[in-house]
């Protein structure tokens, strides 16, 4: 499952449960009952669903940032495949566009110009990462691609009149020993 | 002392006072109506319904997210002022210059926009506003910026006045604040939520716009002598540290409605706890911290920032869920509520405001963000909690102003709620449903795949301006009607 779907089925129970909560209030509002009494309950019960709520939000930090997302960027490149991409209003030029699956690639992002978001989108149509190009910065962004195929770099920072036709493409090819 | 239920003969209003809200509440009425027909164009040129030039889109955008973050903080200021004025002494005249000042920032933003054809985004990121490959001139960007100072400082006029009043009554920011009792100690139940919220808006809020001013002047420097260059990431991060903390305050000013209004119709009154006080001190700090969430994707953030903004992402979002989503729930729950449309409103703004953060907070972890940022989720989450959470908390306000004076049962008043529901679930949703498969925000131009949901979003919005729209002519008509109505809450001193 794609982290997309994952994220879209996480905010509908996520949403679907703050729904339920207020169906429920809003259809028991009508009988008054003692304000002392209702809110002494609610209070011991806000104090188990505030303790679930912090050790989820702790396990899932901890889940998320154990194996952090982003490549330290102060590191020396050991990556099999670099590329050098930069940003240009509104163009991407990037310094080769073939690349093997399975392997991790680095893109060493930037901008000649003003900010860019460089998007990565699979074959799929989907985000599959992503970073900013940034005047004066290099970003490194590391990825390995699983799936052979078409990608397209789209560029997703507002960067003027034609910043939806900044596109650019290139293939990644099956990994050695992988069928096509 | 015990808290009651506010008294409604507190918000009696003198004559000069009432001139003034009034203006607001219609301004910001028709300000809100024209943004969202701005939008509406937006979505329906995305979704190929109607052919608008990809410069027009851009122009359009700008003036929407600029006019929609504008018309939101001063209707807020609006609700701040009308409650607060009731605990501490605030200047009438503060009021007014702010509202003056809005409208010439407004009209500067306005021709910068559809005269000079800036089109650099609400968010100004150096620097694209002097760099648009000479679609628009430095002057036209140089205006737009004034235009923010000028709003920035009417606001700071308004923040001022307000942190003089309340230092007069509470004697500093900290006790309003309610910090003299986090730790023990006897609260006191009388203290007023609205002046526990006020005080967390001035003090976030004057930094927020500080900050805001800081890059604003730094950036009008360097449009007239580019030889001044700036640090991009610097100017990124005290634009986001702006934004972030003004968009907030809007929400924070506006819950001072849920405050005030609801003990009114459901017969409980709100009473500071020590949960509540809590919750709005450790708000005071998040909402100023968690900003580097909106930078995630600038892998040149130093790493502890990025880690700050997702952790503090989460956290923000326990006291809007422990305290006053929750805190409403129980104060509705078998209270034998009056669901009045304000009261109505009231609910809604809270579920809205609850269940807009989900999205939010998901899009705050580093590994989602890589996929989801830019997409069409965020404006997805932002449009959720402020079309269902921030405008219906405004409008509950504006109803509550014009009690007694409309009738409530006609067939378009029963018919406008609902329709605004379901029109602002389904337009928040196509929003989502599109950064749920990628879709990239702030495109003019999609592709064939991505239209449906531009369409599903067009008819959705339609439905929402609809409601608004009915909204608003009950509002003025009301405000236009005799003050001597059947509540003595609002007549005139």
């Amino acid at each position: 499952m794609t982290v997309q779907n994952e994220v879209w089925l996480i905010t509908l129970a996520g949403m679907g449960l703050v729904a339920l909560a207020f169906i429920y209030v809003i259809a028991k509002s009508g009988k008054p009952a003692d304000s002392s009494q209702v809110q002494q309950r609610a209070y011991a019960i806000r104090r188990w669903w505030f303790l679930a709520l912090v050790l989820t939000g702790i396990g899932v930090t901890w889940a998320s940032l154990k194996q952090f997302p982003i490549a330290d960027q102060h590191m020396q490149s050991n990556a099999a495949q670099t590329v050098d991409a930069v940003g240009h209003q509104w163009s991407w030029e990037l310094s080769r566009n073939s690349f093997s699956a399975g392997i991790p690639v680095e893109f060493r992002v930037t901008s000649a110009d003003v900010n860019h978001g460089f998007a990565i989108y699979g074959p799929d149509g989907r985000i599959v990462t992503q970073t900013q190009a940034m005047p004066g910065f290099v970003n490194r962004l590391v990825h390995t691609f699983v799936q052979p195929g078409r990608y397209r770099v789209l560029c997703l920072e507002y960067c003027g009149l034609a910043h939806h036709g900044m596109m650019a493409a290139f293939e990644v090819t099956a990994a050695k020993g992988d069928r096509p | 002392m015990n808290a009651a239920v506010p008294d409604a003969a507190k918000d009696a209003l003198t004559r000069g006072e009432r001139a003034v809200l009034f203006l607001y509440v219609i301004s910001t009425l028709a300000v809100f109506v024209l943004m969202m027909l701005l939008g509406l164009c937006m979505r329906m040129a995305q979704g190929t319904w109607i052919d608008i030039a990809p410069d027009l889109v851009y122009q359009i955008m700008t003036a929407h997210g600029a006019g929609m973050v504008g018309v939101t903080g001063i209707a807020s200021v609006a609700v701040m002022w009308f409650f607060l004025r009731k605990y501490v002494p605030l200047h009438v005249s503060m009021f007014a210059a702010n509202y003056v000042l809005f409208m010439l920032g407004a009209v500067a933003i306005l021709a910068s926009v559809f005269v000079g054809g800036y089109a650099g985004g609400w968010t100004f990121l150096y620097p694209l506003p002097v760099h648009s490959m000479n679609v628009w001139s430095v002057n036209a960007a140089a205006l737009f910026m004034v235009g923010y100072l000028l709003i920035g400082v009417g606001f700071l006029l308004f923040y001022l006045d307000a942190m003089v009043g309340v230092i007069r009554v509470y004697g500093n920011l900290g006790r309003a604040l309610g910090l003299q009792w986090l730790f023990g100690g006897e609260i006191d139940k009388s203290h007023p939520p609205t002046v526990v919220a006020s005080t967390m808006v001035i003090i976030t809020n004057s930094l927020g716009i500080l900050g805001g001013a800081v890059v604003l002047v730094m950036s009008l420097i360097n449009a007239y002598f580019p030889l001044v260059v700036l640090d991009a990431l610097l100017v990124k991060n005290l634009i986001y540290f702006f934004g972030h903390v003004f968009i907030n305050a809007t929400i924070y000013m506006a819950v001072i409605a849920v405050y005030e209004l609801l003990p009114r119709y459901s017969g409980r009154p709100w009473t500071v706890s020590r949960p509540f006080l809590w919750g709005w001190a450790a708000t005071t700090i998040m909402v100023m911290i968690v900003y580097p969430h909106h930078l995630m994707m600038d892998y040149a953030m130093p790493r502890w920032m990025v880690v700050m903004g997702q952790i503090i992402s989460y956290t923000s979002g326990l006291p809007v869920f422990a305290v006053t989503a929750y805190g409403a729930l129980t104060y509705v729950y078998r209270s034998g509520i009056r669901w009045t449309l304000p009261a109505k409103l009231v609910m809604l703004s809270m579920f809205g405001w609850a269940a807009g953060i989900v999205p939010a907070i998901i899009d705050g972890t580093i590994s989602v963000n890589r996929v989801m940022h830019n997409t069409m989720w965020v404006p997805g989450h932002f449009h959720f909690y402020l079309l269902l959470g921030v405008l219906p908390m405004v409008l509950a306000f504006m109803f509550y102003l014009i009690e007694g004076r409309t009738r409530a049962n006609t067939p378009s008043g029963r018919m406008s709620f609902p329709l605004y529901v379901l029109g602002g679930l389904a337009f928040a949703f196509a929003f989502l449903a599109g950064g749920h498969v990628s879709v990239p925000r702030r495109f003019a131009v999609h592709a064939p795949e991505w239209v449906p949901y531009d369409q599903a979003g067009s008819i959705a919005a339609i439905l929402v301006i609809a409601a608004l729209l009915v909204f608003a002519v009950r509002i003025v008509a009301g405000l236009a009607r005799s003050p001597d109505h059947a509540a003595s809450a609002h007549a005139v001193r």
